[in-house]
């Protein structure tokens, strides 16, 4: 860095840096600012007036029935899309990793999936989920089974981890493909050699040495699964039935925008802001000791 | 050596076959649903093959839906995205030009602000930033789309990650033969940038083709609803049977860009992925 050619200019930086630091100011730092502010507070009924009141909004949260368990709803969300949207890809990209002929054909049939927003994932997945007109409650009435996530918490569940999942997909599968593609063919060979199974070699070479990937994965997906996954819950259960699929993000919007509690909302703001610097962290922490690999 | 035995390369094949299908069945389904008729999608099971409603339940998406025609909101997705995209570069070039190529007081700590808004989706501040807009006046224009999503931390760092692999040389020749700061970054830095900035590209312009709550927020005149958005009041809620082939329709509607998008531009993509989560 030190050698480094460099123009001299007083003003000319500040310039530059301008856009980037006034839209930063206005739409991150000041509602940031806000929402801790606001999370000490507690506006009277008719929104005129509000009042101090230190960490009272984080006492009631933190003792609220509802609050806790959109905790435990949020850990299970993440944690079942994470897996499943990973297993999946990891099982498509090992296939597609083996096969010579074709595997570009294959890749672009996998990969056009990250286009579809999660909002339209959910309303995809919703019309064939749909209790009365969906065709697989159909396919499911003629086994038995008597599929309606409106009124199942579980099956609500199920549904928005997979319409959240399936969307992942195509991420999760190019930085597979890309991670196995990295693994030299030698070591595979000699482990072949040496009489080890395609299940061992699986599990002994190619998990081991995609551990980088794996794990970088494992952080984008449940930054994706808390963050970003707002629009399937919203267009196909709400939150419910009850509280069933009420996850902390959607919990913040519902409190916020519908209950029209705002120092509530605040003070689940503040809490996610902390999730994320956590998660942001540890993200960093390992990139950098990737690059110093 | 691994042996590659015909039995399993076809097995092979036929899993992956298999596993793209499923993954493909969703929209099949959806494509499906948008090319049949009310009464079709009423008594189930949906056909598993398209029907000759097609042009009906696209015409009738994009000219007449149910809160704004269909082409007003693929129009709004369509600047909102574009303007996302586009200035989330510009901003994000000119600050990774500052950073890298000069050396000036509270450089720093202009990183670290940036930095900072890494660690703030707009999930999680929606309330305040949502006031904010509205003072600013910004309910319901184009502006306020656009405008609390545009700062990148990702794409400042991809582009000062990029500016310090090019050599010193260069700006050291620029600055012998005369040239200015700006003239170096026109003339230089930008033609080199050229794959990137296409990469980057992609990846913003599905990113901000597919925002969901903020449109849901800032937008509640359905004349400046973007797509994706706008497809929530076109669901049918369950004891009314709606229009069902016309939101599917709309759904289609709102892949067709972003979808074309990667498949286009796929080698674009794919490195402005990988290179955008380094």
């Amino acid at each position: 860095m030190s050698g480094r050619v460099v123009f001299r200019s007083v003003w000319l930086p500040w310039l530059l840096v301008a856009p980037q630091l006034a839209i930063t100011a206005v739409f991150f730092l000041w509602p940031a600012g806000e929402a801790i502010l606001q999370s000490t507070q507690l506006p009277d009924p008719f929104g005129l007036s509000t009042q101090y009141v230190g960490w009272e909004n984080f006492d009631y949260l933190f003792g609220d029935r509802y609050y806790r368990a959109s905790f435990l709803t949020t850990a299970i969300f993440s944690l079942s899309v994470t897996a499943l949207s990973m297993g999946v890809s990891l099982l498509l990209a090992v296939l597609a990793d083996g096969v010579i002929r074709g595997s570009g054909v294959y890749r672009t049939l996998l990969i056009w999936p990250y286009a579809v927003a999660p909002a339209i994932s959910g309303v995809m997945w919703l019309f064939i989920f749909q209790p009365s007109i969906g065709l697989f409650p159909y396919w499911l009435k003629a086994i038995g089974y008597n599929w309606n996530h409106v009124l199942n918490s579980g099956e609500a569940m199920s549904l928005v981890v997979i319409a959240s999942a399936w969307k992942q997909v195509s991420y999760n599968f190019l930085f597979f493909l890309a991670g196995l593609q990295a693994i030299p063919r030698s070591l595979i060979e000699a482990a072949a050699i040496d009489g080890a199974s395609p299940w061992h070699r699986f599990r002994t070479i190619i998990l081991p040495l995609l551990s980088p990937t794996t794990f970088f994965l494992l952080v984008i997906n449940v930054v994706y699964a808390f963050f970003e996954t707002f629009g399937v819950i919203h267009t196909i259960t709400a939150g419910g039935p009850g509280q069933s699929t009420m996850i902390m993000v959607y919990k913040v919007y519902a409190d916020g925008f519908i209950g029209q509690d705002l120092g509530s909302s605040a003070a689940q703001s503040v809490i996610l802001m902390l999730i994320v610097g956590v998660l942001t962290i540890v993200q960093f922490r390992f990139i950098e000791r990737r690059v110093h690999y | 050596m691994v042996r590659n035995n015909r039995v399993a390369t076809v097995f092979t094949h036929l899993l992956l076959i298999l596993g793209i299908a499923v993954m493909c069945l969703p929209i099949w389904l959806t494509f499906v649903g948008s090319t049949v008729t009310r009464a079709e999608i009423i008594q189930p099971p949906l056909p598993l093959w398209p029907g000759d409603q097609l042009l009906l339940n696209y015409r009738e998406a994009l000219f007449g839906g149910r809160n704004a025609p269909v082409l007003q909101m693929l129009w709004n997705s369509a600047i909102m995205a574009l303007g996302i995209a586009v200035g989330k570069i510009v901003i994000s070039l000119l600050s990774a030009f500052a950073i890298v190529y000069f050396r000036f007081p509270g450089r720093q700590l202009v990183f670290w602000t940036i930095f900072l808004t890494l660690m703030l989706p707009v999930e999680v501040r929606i309330v305040p930033t949502y006031e904010i807009a509205v003072n600013l006046k910004l309910l319901n224009t184009h502006a306020g789309l656009i405008l609390p999503l545009i700062a990148s931390a990702t794409a400042t760092f991809l582009f000062r990650q990029f500016f310090l692999t090019i050599p010193d040389e260069l700006a050291e020749a620029a600055r012998m033969d005369g040239a200015g700061p700006m003239r170096f970054f026109k003339d230089i830095l930008l033609p080199l940038s050229r794959t990137n900035i296409a990469a980057l590209f992609v990846i913003l312009f599905i990113y901000g083709w597919n925002q969901y709550l903020w449109p849901l927020l800032i937008t509640t005149d359905p004349d400046m609803n973007t797509i994706v958005m706008g497809i929530k009041r076109m669901i049918p809620s369950a004891d009314d049977y709606g229009n069902w082939p016309v939101t599917m329709a709309t759904a289609i509607l709102a892949i067709l860009p972003p979808a074309l998008v990667v498949i286009v531009m796929q080698r674009l993509f794919v490195k402005g992925l990988i290179e955008t989560e380094k």
